[in-house]
């Protein structure tokens, strides 16, 4: 019941949201209350999980469609678990933020945002093919209009792209949910068997190397990045790219267990270079959110690096890092749209110095920057670490690539730090432009805290996300398999 | 009809014996017609209200016998000397066709016609009737019967405001090309009779053949005749004029009405009278799906006219449900069902929405003057928005799953080409679907180039509560699947798969 209220409580707040005649700054305050009610939601559902046993908890099935074996399938895994809390603590985020700054039609941006979680939410909590794809393509509805209507100037563009890409990947998915559930004969998660079809796994595979994006699909990125509204972007990088991971690590690996295997080398390969090419374009970008979204696309590879090491150790800092990744890129989206709101511009050449008489500005963006690049100690470098560690034994160079992708990815943040905060004052940088404001630290601090405390106990996420029977090597992925 | 008269029989007419409770949906039609048409004698400013109500009437009427009916009908019987079906295939056709009349009903209240109220709701209750009595044909005379009748009242339906060029001419266009595809039909029962002595389907199935050559010429012409009545590629060239130049109503009534009926039948006849020769007529029927995704999806991305691009959606979609009938499977025909429901409901909707901002307009309704509309109308823009994404097949629409089962039947079949095509086919829809919701948001009224009408838009309920009942349909079918598809496979069942 609590995963239905989880999915279900934003859907009817956006509905509300949508449907209630308020005034805007009341309509913003209403949903930024729904989504953090959604926040609290969520502690109650982790309270009730019991991480020690782990599997799949706080599950419901319900018949939806019995002849085809279709179901309102939903529960929990530690790891989808913690996915679903970084997707509602960065909604929380984005919906504050777009409290803040006012959007305008505030009916409709905030019932969309509130739809967005749902889906998310119904995403990371799917047990069901046909629920999960359906709330994958769900994600879309609303992002297609936030993004074309709130953009920035290229929106048409951006969501044109977007819509291109994304659909091209989620209807050969269709194709691979209608071709496994049919030979299966249901289309349940976790009733369903494995298939050693090569083509239906490049299907799901496709549709989330698409919407993570790897690297060679990430084509609708940069523009879709850098037009949606910054909050948008931060739920974009932070959030939906994850749901790939989920689809990786709930269908793509479980169910095809052999043509994963047989796979893993090109994927491996491609994310390596994904890895890699991202840290460089990031380090190339000439503005902020060019180097957040490249950033972000190169932590996906290093993520699917984890995940597809097959290794304990991979997949716990796939986990791991995927959370952190999540809470890091949304704050610096978030610290971008302060700064680009206060300079009228995110161009690098036009910024810095802005540190000057600007200390608690400056104080954020150097404690962000340096989770972002992975400093010892931090989530993210336990999370590295990890998947490091783990994807040693697939090859040795693979670590090496990862190593690489540490050192760049100190260098693109370092460049972004201090492009912003040091150097001559940009042309852009007015004197009169404010330093941090307290509605603006209070979206981005308990961000950043929720961090320290991962960087202070990162063991919380990473032994708790296969936790119940450990994953245990490749043949294994025990806890995703149902409670017998 | 020599074989089936006892010989010898001393009586001179044979009187069958007449279910009258088979027969009650198109009798209530017929009988809202004939009042609606009655009122042409009353003072003019009473006729609008009284054929209106009196058609809606008859389709609730119509649609609550349907229902009855297809409780009372759990085992499939054939009436009137073999000419007729009374089965739950049919009594479900009728059910959906009676709510797609009564919401067609609601949608024409609010248009603008000096004259003709009366004729109007009586040809469409007229033609409804014909649509349900085609349903549950079950002979060759019977289909032809059916067929005929409905088509020459939409004939005149198309071109009922003869005051617009473009009303005449689509009637003109829809007459030729539709005599032509009846004309197909005829020839084709004909040769079939011919070929097998036979007029009934099921004696068609068990009939030998006494020429193989004749028989497979008359079921590729019955198959072409119905192919036009569905507007399947490559049949489909009378179907965006003839959109494009009815009035909006009878173009919404044609999108969902008629291809219900004549998907219905096709399923009918291809199961019941052909199913030796499946062979063949499943790969023609596939073919025709194919040709239809490429064409339809192809042509719509071309339109600016919003009535138009509907059309050509509407062949893509005839796609969708042949590749349902290609299947050849209780699976297949469960698909067409399901995937009739959400289609006639957000067809229906999505024309009324065109039909109130034309309306509104004055103008034909192209997608520059949805410029901005979803802001301004948020009602009829959230509804367009909706029918649109299911159209293209998104969750929380019914479109999702129609699509499913139709991929879901043909994967069974085998057809998995026929899958990839459909899933090409999808994608490339998204091109038009999407671009009007780019239109409804994304743009600003202010480009939009046409004056308004003047004053804020009429005040049109009976609209509205069309556009909700459409919304509710496609949204519902999303979440209430089992309960569809367990009429649909009641329906199946009178089918001998």
């Amino acid at each position: 019941m609590l995963t239905t209220a989880l999915i279900v409580f934003p859907i009817a707040a956006a509905l509300v949201v949508a449907v209630l005649p308020l005034p805007r700054e009341t309509t913003a305050g209403l949903a930024f209350l729904a989504a953090l009610m959604e926040v609290g939601l969520w502690i109650v559902a982790a309270t009730q999980y019991d991480f020690d046993e782990g599997g799949l908890q706080l599950d419901t099935t319900r018949e939806w469609v019995e002849s085809l074996g279709i179901s309102y399938s939903v529960g929990f895994y530690g790891f989808s678990l913690w996915l679903a809390g970084t997707a509602v603590v960065v909604f929380a985020a984005a919906i504050g933020y777009a409290m803040w700054v006012g959007r305008d039609r505030s009916r409709a941006y905030h019932a969309l945002m509130l739809l967005l979680t749902g889906a998310v939410v119904a995403t990371f909590a799917a047990q069901d093919l046909l629920l999960f794809y359906a709330s994958f393509e769900l994600m879309l509805v609303p992002l297609y209009v936030l993004v074309g209507v709130w953009g920035g100037e290229r929106r048409q563009a951006a969501t044109v792209t977007f819509v291109i890409y994304t659909m091209a990947g989620s209807l050969l998915m269709l194709a691979s949910v209608v071709a496994f559930g049919v030979t299966q004969g249901t289309f349940s998660l976790i009733e369903s068997g494995t298939s050693d079809n090569v083509w239906i796994f490049l299907g799901f595979a496709i549709a989330f190397a698409v919407k993570a994006p790897l690297f060679p699909f990430h084509g609708w990125l940069p523009l879709a990045y850098r037009e949606a509204p910054v909050e948008v972007a931060a739920v974009l990088s932070a959030v939906v790219s994850k749901t790939a991971i989920y689809g990786f690590l709930r269908i793509g690996i479980p169910k095809f267990p052999d043509p994963a295997d047989d796979l893993s080398g090109l994927i491996l390969v491609l994310a390596s270079a994904g890895l890699i090419y991202g840290s460089v374009l990031a380090f190339r970008s000439p503005d902020l959110r060019g180097v957040i979204a490249y950033s972000s696309m190169a932590q996906m590879g290093l993520i699917t690096l984890g995940v597809f090491a097959f290794d304990d150790l991979g997949v716990d800092g796939a986990i791991l890092q995927s959370v952190a990744h999540g809470l890091i890129s949304a704050s610096m989206f978030l610290l971008v749209g302060m700064v680009e709101r206060r300079c009228g511009t995110g161009e690098l050449d036009e910024l810095g110095g802005m540190a000057r008489g600007r200390p608690t500005l400056a104080t954020i963006v150097l404690l962000g920057g340096m989770i972002d690049l992975a400093v010892p100690g931090s989530a993210t470098f336990a999370g590295e670490f990890l998947i490091m560690a783990g994807v040693y034994d697939q090859g040795w160079g693979y670590s090496v690539v990862v190593a690489l992708g540490v050192v760049l990815a100190a260098m693109y943040t370092l460049r972004l730090i201090s492009a912003i905060l040091h150097e001559k004052p940009g042309r852009a940088v007015r004197d009169e432009a404010l330093d941090l404001r307290v509605g603006e630290l209070g979206l981005v601090i308990p961000l950043l805290l929720i961090l320290v405390g991962l960087s202070v106990w990162p063991a919380l996420v990473s032994e708790s996300s296969f936790s119940g029977g450990n994953v245990s090597g490749w043949t294994g992925y025990a806890p995703l398999e149902p409670p017998s | 009809m020599d074989g089936v008269r006892p010989s010898g029989a001393a009586i001179v007419i044979d009187t069958p014996s007449v279910d009258w409770l088979a027969l009650s949906p198109p009798i209530a039609l017929l009988a809202a017609a004939g009042v609606a048409l009655l009122s042409a004698l009353l003072p003019e400013w009473m006729r609008k209200g009284v054929s209106a109500t009196a058609a809606i009437a008859g389709f609730v009427v119509a649609t609550g016998l349907a229902v009855y009916l297809f409780d009372e009908s759990a085992t499939p019987e054939v009436l009137l000397d073999g000419s007729m079906a009374r089965d739950q295939l049919a009594a479900m056709a009728q059910a959906i066709l009676g709510v797609t009349g009564a919401a067609v009903v609601l949608a024409s209240w609010g248009e603008r016609r000096r004259t003709n109220h009366a004729e109007y709701y009586a040809l469409l209750a007229t033609a409804s009737a014909g649509m349900a009595f085609f349903v549950s044909a079950d002979n060759l005379m019977t289909l032809f019967l059916g067929l005929e009748w409905f088509s020459l009242c939409l004939y005149v339906l198309v071109a009922i405001d003869s005051e617009r060029e473009t009303s005449l001419e689509a009637g003109l266009k829809y007459l030729v090309v539709g005599g032509f595809g009846s004309a197909v039909l005829l020839f084709g029962s004909a040769l079939v009779y011919g070929a097998t002595s036979e007029l009934s389907f099921g004696a068609i199935a068990s009939a030998d053949p006494s020429s193989d050559a004749f028989l497979f010429a008359g079921l590729a012409m019955i198959l072409a005749g119905l192919a036009f009545k569905v507007s399947a590629a490559p049949f489909h060239m009378w179907t965006p004029d003839v959109y494009q130049g009815s009035p909006t109503s009878v173009t919404a009534f044609m999108s969902a009405a008629t291809k219900t009926a004549a998907f219905v039948v096709m399923l009918r006849v291809l199961v019941t009278a052909f199913p030796d020769q499946a062979d063949v007529w499943t790969v023609a029927v596939a073919v025709l799906s194919a040709i239809s995704l490429v064409w339809g999806n192809l042509g719509a991305l071309a339109q600016r006219d919003l009535k138009r691009m509907l059309a050509y959606s509407s062949i893509s979609h005839a796609g969708f449900m042949l590749m349902a009938i290609s299947a050849n499977s209780e699976r297949g025909g469960e698909a067409l069902l399901y995937y009739l429901i959400p289609y006639s409901a957000m067809s229906v909707g999505a024309f009324a929405v065109v039909a109130s901002r034309e309306r509104e307009l004055q103008a034909p309704v192209t997608l520059d003057s949805l410029a901005g509309m979803g802001w301004e109308r948020p009602y009829h823009g959230i509804a367009l928005w909706t029918f649109m994404l299911g159209m293209a097949g998104f969750p929380l629409t019914g479109g999702i799953f129609g699509k499913l089962f139709v991929f879901s039947a043909a994967y069974d079949a085998g057809d998995w080409w026929l899958v990839l095509i459909g899933v090409v086919a999808t994608a490339v829809s998204l091109g038009y679907y999407l671009n009007v919701v780019r239109w409804l948001y994304m743009r600003s009224g202010a480009e939009l180039r046409l004056a308004v009408a003047g004053g804020s838009p009429p005040r049109d309920p009976a609209l509205n509560v069309a556009i909700a009942a459409s919304v509710a349909v496609t949204v519902g079918s999303f979440f209430v699947v089992q309960p569809i598809l367990d009429a649909a496979t009641d329906a199946m069942s009178s089918l001998p798969f």
